[in-house]
């Protein structure tokens, strides 16, 4: 079972505290992203493209004893870096706290406001694909 | 900041007064000093642009060609001094074969549609090149759906320059327009297209340019080139967005059916037939975009009293430094090494995705432009996902190339 929610946004938070420069937090996102276990080449197909990003990304969703599993990967760091940090926030939640989470941490680092918007637009086309598959996961468990 | 390196140029080129023209040069970005590097994406507008569209709309407002009074007068005597200035800055033979548009992708839209309707039908070849532009490639797509015609690409070779030999053995009787890019946006080659004309001419093929990338960075004369259509925006040589000019030779544009319909481009209109107006208000239906094409104005003048020799020299320069330095750096490959080139250099720098080098590269100030630039057909030539551009203009500087250089090796060390 997954910590609660809020208190890995919470960590996340601490973390991007201690940096004062936003170089220093990308540099962060990227060893994000440099750690995440990539997907292998067979799971890189059109059908898991997360539309949306300027840069590929691809999604997967598994779901594993009530909680939903993510995996995903991209050909642009910066852009694995922050589905990593998605991951570490999501992953491992029930489909109704995924649904649920509002996903504050975002604003409270100052991302949004520092990622383009083609590069903001993105990101919230795999928060929204992550909830889909909550959703889809949620309405199967009802049925 | 210390006085910009220009040796080698005539001292009427002040770089440092020329910089002082752009305000928004003169900011930080991300805490950084801005070094403004994405030029072929749109320029920067000299003060003499900005303040000139800001009298139009406090003093000139009008609506123009239709009105009686002084004010519409005037609108319509510095709307069509700017189309006077036009002329001259590409060297037409007649002030009425300087259309306004909204840019170069209408231009072509608008010759893909009227000549295409004039003169393109089933199994008529089009050809253009691997190196254009979406905008130079879409509306031929359409109009070859529409009609039944073909599209043939002229291919290149690994320097991304035209295949001279593969474009002769594409013309042929088929042949019923050559539409192709002047500079390419993607890789600065210079195209020869005084050649691709001759050769078109000596078929009667009549041959269309893409002249975006030329026109803000070398001297464009339509007569001597002899081109049948010339295409290209304001918004890249300094001038507003939204306003742009296709140039067409007299005899094409009047034999052409208008593009839309509407006002100002009527004679006289009744229910059973419209008789439509002269050349070259039979293709700008509509209020135009006024203050647009007197900014435009605006922006040939100013280029003009620096003189596009000048330009042309010092973005030489910064070319040849760019390449210079950028070739030193590890790991980065230029895409695009024509002998020919104008204003442009792509690259990759080793396996880093072109995205996140732009994303840090923005973080240090520096605007660069990343991904397939509108060419995705030549990316896929080039079997490449995309590249990082530095494109310049002639308010750049060698030291804004150094910390390009400085900025790249940060990012080789953050992946």
């Amino acid at each position: 079972m997954a910590r609660p929610i809020a208190d890995i946004e919470e960590e996340i938070v601490d973390e991007f505290s201690l940096f004062d420069e936003w170089l220093e937090k990308y540099e962060y996102i990227i060893e994000m992203g440099q750690n995440l276990p990539g997907l292998p080449e067979t799971d890189k197909t059109t059908d898991y493209i997360v539309h949306g990003c300027q840069s590929q990304v691809w999604l997967h969703a598994d779901k594993k004893e009530g909680e939903v599993v993510f995996r995903a990967d991209s050909d642009a760091i910066i852009t694995k870096g922050l589905i990593a940090m998605l991951i570490r926030v999501l992953s491992g939640q029930s489909p109704q706290e995924i649904l649920d989470a509002k996903l504050g941490f975002i604003d409270r680092i100052g991302m949004r406001e520092h990622l383009s918007p083609t590069r903001s637009n993105g990101l919230n086309a795999m928060i929204k694909q992550m909830k889909n598959y909550a959703l889809a996961y949620s309405m199967k468990h009802a049925n | 900041m210390p006085h910009p390196t220009t040796h080698g140029l005539p001292s009427t080129f002040d770089l440092e007064k020329i910089r002082q023209d752009f305000p928004a040069l003169h900011q930080t970005v991300h805490g950084k000093p801005l070094v403004y590097f994405d030029n072929a994406a749109t320029s920067q507008k000299p003060v003499q642009v900005i303040e000139r569209l800001n009298h139009y709309y406090r003093a000139e407002n009008s609506n123009i060609h239709r009105g009686v009074h002084f004010l519409s007068q005037q609108a319509t005597d510095e709307y069509e001094a700017a189309r006077h200035l036009v002329r001259d800055f590409i060297h037409a033979a007649h002030e009425y074969e300087v259309i306004f548009t909204r840019g170069t992708t209408e231009s072509i839209n608008l010759v893909a549609s009227s000549f295409g309707r004039k003169y393109i039908q089933s199994g008529d070849e089009i050809i253009i090149s691997t190196l254009e532009h979406h905008s130079n490639i879409v509306p031929w797509q359409l109009l070859c759906e529409q009609t039944g015609a073909i599209l043939k690409i002229i291919p290149i070779n690994e320097a991304g320059e035209l295949e001279m030999e593969a474009y002769k053995n594409l013309l042929s009787e088929r042949t019923k327009l050559v539409s192709v890019v002047y500079v390419s946006n993607a890789l600065g080659t210079v195209n020869p297209v005084k050649e691709i004309i001759r050769l078109a001419h000596e078929r009667n093929i009549p041959v269309m340019l893409d002249g975006a990338q030329a026109v803000p960075h070398m001297k464009v004369d339509v007569q001597a080139l002899d081109v049948d259509f010339f295409a290209f925006s304001g918004h890249k040589m300094f001038s507003p967005t939204g306003i742009g000019v296709l140039y067409g030779k007299e005899k094409w544009l009047n034999e052409m059916p208008p593009y839309m319909g509407g006002g100002d481009m009527i004679k006289v209109v009744r229910f059973e037939k419209t008789e439509y107006d002269d050349l070259p208000h039979k293709f700008e239906a509509g209020t135009p975009d006024i203050s647009g094409g007197i900014g435009l104005g605006a922006g040939i003048a100013y280029m003009n009293a620096i003189g596009i020799e000048n330009i042309a020299a010092w973005e030489h320069e910064l070319l040849a430094y760019g390449t210079e330095v950028l070739s030193r750096i590890e790991g980065l490959r230029i895409i695009g090494t024509a002998k020919e080139k104008a204003s442009v250099i792509s690259f990759q720098i080793g396996n880093i995705h072109p995205y996140d080098a732009g994303t840090i590269l923005d973080q240090l100030g520096i605007a660069v432009r990343t991904g397939h630039h509108c060419t995705q057909p030549l990316m896929h030539r080039l079997g490449i996902p995309g590249t990082i551009r530095a494109s310049f203009a002639f308010y750049n500087t060698k030291e804004e190339i150094d910390r390009l250089a400085e900025g790249i090796a940060r990012v080789k060390r953050m992946f």
